[in-house]
């Protein structure tokens, strides 16, 4: 660990840090294509010309454009989210306890799907072209076709309805204990990890089998060496950037998932927060949390790249 | 050339579906035994031989709703595939012509609109956009069209350094018909079977969309929409709901079996390459 490597994470955060400005400009000129604007928008088209006005100066909308985005983008580096238009409650303190519940989903979501999948795919590789491969790839067949609400709705008429193990609707609330709160989250939990998996054992498959082909592999194993001592001196450390990558990714896709699995068992998370307020089209919500999904994909894939590079010491000399 | 008994049975199994459901859209008004909106009988009503999937919501018939449902599913899917296609595509082969400036700019900006969740970006536009299919179509397809783009990107660069692209240039034959004549035919077969990809794509975010009630607005409704309509129905063990999500997954499935057979047989035309 010298400081070239030092050097390399900082270029890859500091690139990000770029992006994600680059994203804010992106996410607040996406809400600004409209012909009209958003108070005609919010008031919809027999709104009078006074309300209209009124609207306009309240929102700051007489501005131009690039003043009212430096004021956003000011407010949000201060911790400043805005208020929403549809309740006038302040953003930063509606979202607090919803990114906390994401964040709750998707990591319990994470603990059960990588380690099932990296193992699940180092089986596929031990049986490969058996009955336990081909069953791996049809699951990652089913998985990439079915609607993450397919796959919701048959938990739900299954286990809360038919066989009444798990609550349909996920409910939680501050001071709730430890357990209850795990039931509840049973469902939306394994939905996310069902709609990963697949995917992730099938990129952990590939880079194992990629690293086991290969010809150091053959020769470690034709110079004596033991299949553990072959695993953990050469495939290992090969095969370990290529999963890094493939388990941030599928973190990153986990984030997205979210934002219908919440909304099929009615979760109080980011996603349902986002989708309620998509339909009144209070703007300045969507800005912020757009903005917070955006980060939260970015700073995944900074990280698969920093794992990479500390992982991989071919990365660690560009040209 | 293409003997039937050679095709692969799963590939057969998806192409027949896929038939299955382009005639359901195709012919729905003479197929649906009941109009889109009619209501017919009572609330959610159990499978019968008069209603062969029961009723809905508001007691209209499912397998109606349903036969119209695959007509604006796939007649949404088809176009925006079709946008995202002609755009990324055309873009793509350009900016791989054309080169400097121009390409690292479209490369750029699509890198960007990449780092953000397709999903998440497109919410964000819709929540100012006016809710209609117009709309609808365009946002799935130039959403859609940076993945187009940088495949073909990618491929048109490889071709652009062929030598029968170098005669044509020497010959002095412009930027149109370098895109359209020379790099166009010979990109087309990896292009083929990522089509079939993009549509699958643009079916589940379509029904992504209708499902958080943010796509085709009522008393229409694609299949995603359907469900939302139904799924309040779930908690009390009627499983309307299900039917269209499982009609989603059906379709993604089988375009997925074709699609794979067509890169097969394409890739194993080209003496195994790629």
């Amino acid at each position: 660990m010298s400081s070239p490597i030092l050097k390399l994470i900082a270029q890859r955060i500091a690139l990000g840090v770029l992006l994600l400005l680059a994203v804010s400009v992106l996410i607040f000129a996406g809400t600004q294509i409209l012909p009209g604007d958003v108070a005609q928008s919010i008031l919809g088209q027999s709104a009078t010309p006074e309300s209209l006005a009124n609207l306009r100066a309240e929102l700051g909308l007489n501005e131009p454009a690039y003043v009212r985005y430096f004021t956003w983008l000011g407010g949000i580096l201060t911790g400043d989210l805005g208020t929403a238009l549809s309740s006038g409650q302040d953003i930063a303190t509606s979202i607090g306890g919803r990114l906390w519940n994401t964040l709750f989903l998707a990591f319990w979501a994470a603990v059960v799907s990588i380690p099932l999948a990296i193992s699940l795919g180092l089986l596929a590789v031990r049986y490969r072209n058996g009955w336990v491969d081909k069953l791996i790839s049809g699951l990652a067949l089913a998985s990439t076709s079915f609607p993450e609400f397919f796959i919701g709705y048959l938990l739900v008429y299954f286990f809360a309805v038919k066989w009444q193990l798990f609550p349909g609707i996920s409910t939680v609330y501050d001071g709730m204990p430890f357990l209850a709160r795990m039931q509840a989250i049973a469902l939306p939990a394994a939905v996310l990890t069902l709609v990963v998996l697949a995917h992730m054992m099938r990129m952990t498959r590939a880079a194992i089998l990629n690293v086991m082909q290969s010809a150091y592999i053959e020769t470690a194993e034709l110079k004596g060496l033991s299949a553990i001592d072959v695993i953990r001196r050469h495939a290992f450390p090969n095969a370990i950037a290529p999963i890094i990558n493939v388990v941030m990714l599928n973190l990153a896709f986990l984030i997205v998932g979210v934002v219908v699995v919440e909304v099929i068992f009615v979760y109080p998370g980011m996603g349902q927060y986002l989708v309620d307020h998509v339909a009144k089209r209070d703007v300045p919500v969507v800005q912020a949390v757009g903005l917070i999904f955006a980060a939260v994909y970015i700073t995944l894939n900074i990280v698969a790249d920093i794992g990479a590079i500390v992982a991989n010491p071919r990365l660690r000399h560009p040209k | 050339m293409l003997d039937i008994r050679r095709i692969p049975i799963p590939a057969l199994i998806g192409l027949i579906l896929t038939a299955l459901f382009l005639i359901a859209a195709i012919f729905a008004p003479l197929i649906a035994p009941y109009g889109n909106g009619q209501i017919v009988g009572d609330v959610w009503e159990p499978m019968s031989s008069t209603y062969l999937l029961g009723t809905d919501n508001l007691g209209r018939d499912l397998l109606s709703r349903m036969i119209y449902g695959a007509r604006i599913t796939i007649f949404i899917a088809v176009l925006a595939t079709a946008l995202s296609f002609s755009l990324g595509a055309i873009l793509g082969f350009t900016a791989a012509v054309v080169g400097g400036w121009f390409d690292t700019l479209m490369s750029r900006f699509v890198d960007l609109l990449m780092a953000i969740p397709t999903l998440i970006f497109g919410l964000v536009v819709l929540s100012v956009l006016p809710s209609t299919i117009v709309t609808l179509i365009m946002v799935m397809g130039l959403l859609d069209s940076t993945r187009v783009y940088r495949l073909s990107r990618a491929v048109a660069v490889d071709i652009n350094v062929m030598d029968f692209v170098e005669a044509a240039k020497l010959r002095g034959e412009g930027t149109v018909w370098i895109i359209f004549r020379e790099i166009l035919p010979n990109a087309l077969s990896p292009l083929i079977s990522e089509l079939g990809l993009r549509f699958i794509y643009a079916v589940l975010f379509l029904s992504a969309l209708s499902f958080l009630g943010l796509g085709v607005q009522p008393p229409n409704a694609d299949w995603g929409g359907m469900v939302k309509e139904n799924k309040d129905g779930i908690v009390f063990g009627i499983p309307a709901a299900l039917i269209p999500a499982a009609a989603i997954a059906a379709l993604a499935i089988s375009v997925n079996l074709v699609a794979d057979w067509i890169l097969n047989r394409t890739t194993s035309l080209k003496g195994g390459r790629g």
